[in-house]
C-alpha cells in the first residue's frame, strides 16, 4: 500500500519537551486519528510535517517526497486546518480568501462557494465577528477548495458543540468518497474517532505509544473489571493500567485475561488512552 | 438495504454488517445480482471507517455471499440452492438451540417446550 505520509525517527527538543523517535505512516485512502492528552506532542508533530518548525533529526515524506525539498509542491496538495487559525481580523471573508486563493494552482472558486453556502457563512462578514465554530468552518472551506489530497487537521473539534462535530465527521466522510484522499486528524476527543478512523496513532509525553489500524486495536485490548478482592498481584502485573475504588477495580489488558468473577468488556479509544497515560502502571 | 448497528452488541461492527447482509440474502430481501453500495459509500452512510466496511465485504466474499467485480463493485452472488437451504437449516438450528438453553435455565421440560412450539406453530 502506498503511504501518503511517512514519518521516520523524528526528533525535536525544545523548552524541556522532547519529541522522541516518532515514526508512523498513513496509507493513501484512509483516515488516521492522532490522539494523545494535551501537551503530548500532537501539534508539534503536525507543525513539523508542515515545516513550520525544523526537526533535530528524522525524515518526513509526503506523497513520497521529502517535505522540505518539495515543500511548495507538497503544500499545494495539503489542506491544513489549525486549532487557532490566524487571519487578518479586520478583513471580510471575501477579502481574506482573495489573498489566500491565488496561492493555489488548483483553486476551485465554485466549490469554495458551495462550501460557504453549506456552512452558512456570509462572505461579507468580518473575520473578527466569526465564532469559533464559524472559523473552523471557514478554515475547512479553504482547505477543501484547492484539490487537496491530504487533509491535516489540528484539533478541529476542540471547543465545538456536538452538532457541529457530527457535521464535521459527515464532511470528512464525504471527502473520503474519493479513494485518493487521506486525512490526518488530531484530537483529544476520542469519541469523534471511535467509528470513522481507519488508523489510530497514539502519542504520549513525546513518544508514540501505538500506531495501528483501529479494528485490530479493539480486538487486542480488553477492559477488565471486578470486585475489590478480585485484583490479585498476578492480575495487576497483567494490566497496563488500573484504577481502584472501594467497590472494585477497572483496568486495561493487551490480551484476554482469565479469572473467576472478572468482567471483560470492550474498551473505547478513551479507555485505551486513559489507562496508558493515567492509570497506575501495574498499580504501582 | 437495511443495516442497523449497535454499540452495545457483543459483535464487532464489521460482524454486525456481515450478519445483517447475510440475513437479507437468506430472507430473499437481496437477490443474486443485486448491487451492494460501494465500500466508501456504505462507510459514509453508516459513519464508520473504510477498513471496517472493507473487512465486512471481504468476509462476505470469502463466504461466497457476495462477489466483487474489479471496477464495477460488489454484487450479491448467485446462491447455490442446496447450500442456501443448508445455511438456513443451520440458522434455524442455531436459534432453536438458543431457545433450548434458555428453557433449560428456566427449568422447562421437553413436554412443556413442545407444547409451546405447537402453540406457536398453529398461530
Amino acid at each position: 500500500m502506498e503511504n501518503i505520509l511517512d514519518i521516520k525517527n523524528l526528533r525535536k527538543e525544545f523548552g524541556g519537551f522532547t519529541l522522541d523517535n516518532i515514526s508512523f505512516a498513513l496509507p493513501r485512502g484512509y483516515i488516521m486519528g492522532f490522539i494523545g492528552p494535551n501537551g503530548s506532542g500532537k501539534t508539534t508533530t503536525l507543525k513539523l510535517i508542515m515545516n513550520l518548525m525544523r526537526a533535530d533529526a528524522g525524515t518526513i515524506e509526503v506523497f513520497g517526497q521529502d517535505h522540505i525539498r518539495f515543500e511548495r509542491e507538497i503544500k499545494q496538495r495539503i489542506g491544513f486546518v489549525y486549532d487557532e487559525p490566524v487571519y487578518y481580523e479586520n478583513l471580510s471573508i471575501r477579502r481574506m480568501t482573495g489573498l489566500i486563493s491565488p496561492f493555489y494552482a488548483k483553486w476551485d472558486q465554485s466549490l469554495y462557494e458551495d462550501y460557504l453556502r453549506r456552512f452558512e457563512l456570509n462572505a461579507d462578514q468580518k473575520i473578527k465577528t466569526l465564532s469559533k465554530g464559524m472559523r473552523t468552518k471557514y478554515a475547512l472551506a479553504l482547505a477543501l477548495s484547492h484539490g487537496a489530497e491530504l487533509l491535516i487537521m489540528d484539533e478541529p473539534t476542540a471547543g465545538l458543540d456536538p452538532v457541529f462535530r457530527r457535521e464535521l465527521l459527515d464532511i470528512l466522510l464525504d471527502v473520503m468518497q474519493r479513494e485518493e484522499n487521506s486525512i490526518l486528524f488530531s484530537t483529544h476527543i476520542t469519541s469523534d474517532l471511535d467509528r470513522v478512523a481507519d488508523y489510530i496513532t497514539f502519542i504520549d509525553r513525546g513518544k508514540i505509544v501505538l500506531s495501528q489500524d483501529k479494528d485490530s486495536l479493539y480486538e487486542q485490548y480488553v477492559l477488565v473489571k471486578g470486585g475489590p478482592g478480585d485484583l490479585t498481584d498476578a492480575l495487576r502485573r497483567e494490566l497496563i493500567g488500573v484504577t481502584v475504588s472501594a467497590h472494585g477495580f477497572e483496568g486495561l489488558a493487551s490480551h484476554p485475561v482469565q479469572g473467576e468473577g472478572l468482567l471483560l468488556d470492550k474498551p473505547s479509544l478513551e479507555d485505551i488512552m486513559f489507562f496508558h497515560t493515567r492509570g497506575d502502571r501495574h498499580g504501582a | 438495504m437495511r443495516i442497523v448497528l449497535s454499540n452495545d452488541s457483543r459483535l464487532a461492527i464489521w460482524e454486525q454488517i456481515v450478519e445483517q447482509i447475510k440475513d437479507a440474502i437468506m430472507k430473499g430481501e437481496l437477490s443474486p445480482g443485486d448491487p451492494l453500495p460501494s465500500i466508501r459509500a456504505l462507510a459514509r452512510d453508516l459513519r464508520i471507517s473504510v477498513i471496517t466496511t472493507k473487512r465486512a465485504y471481504d468476509e462476505l466474499e470469502a463466504e461466497r455471499f457476495v462477489e466483487s467485480i474489479q471496477g464495477k463493485g460488489s454484487f450479491v452472488a448467485a446462491q447455490d440452492s442446496a447450500m442456501m437451504r443448508e445455511k438456513r437449516l443451520k440458522s434455524i438450528e442455531a436459534r432453536l438451540s438458543e431457545a433450548l438453553i434458555e428453557a433449560r435455565l428456566l427449568g422447562f421440560d421437553y413436554e412443556e417446550l413442545e407444547q409451546m412450539l405447537r402453540i406457536l406453530w398453529e398461530e
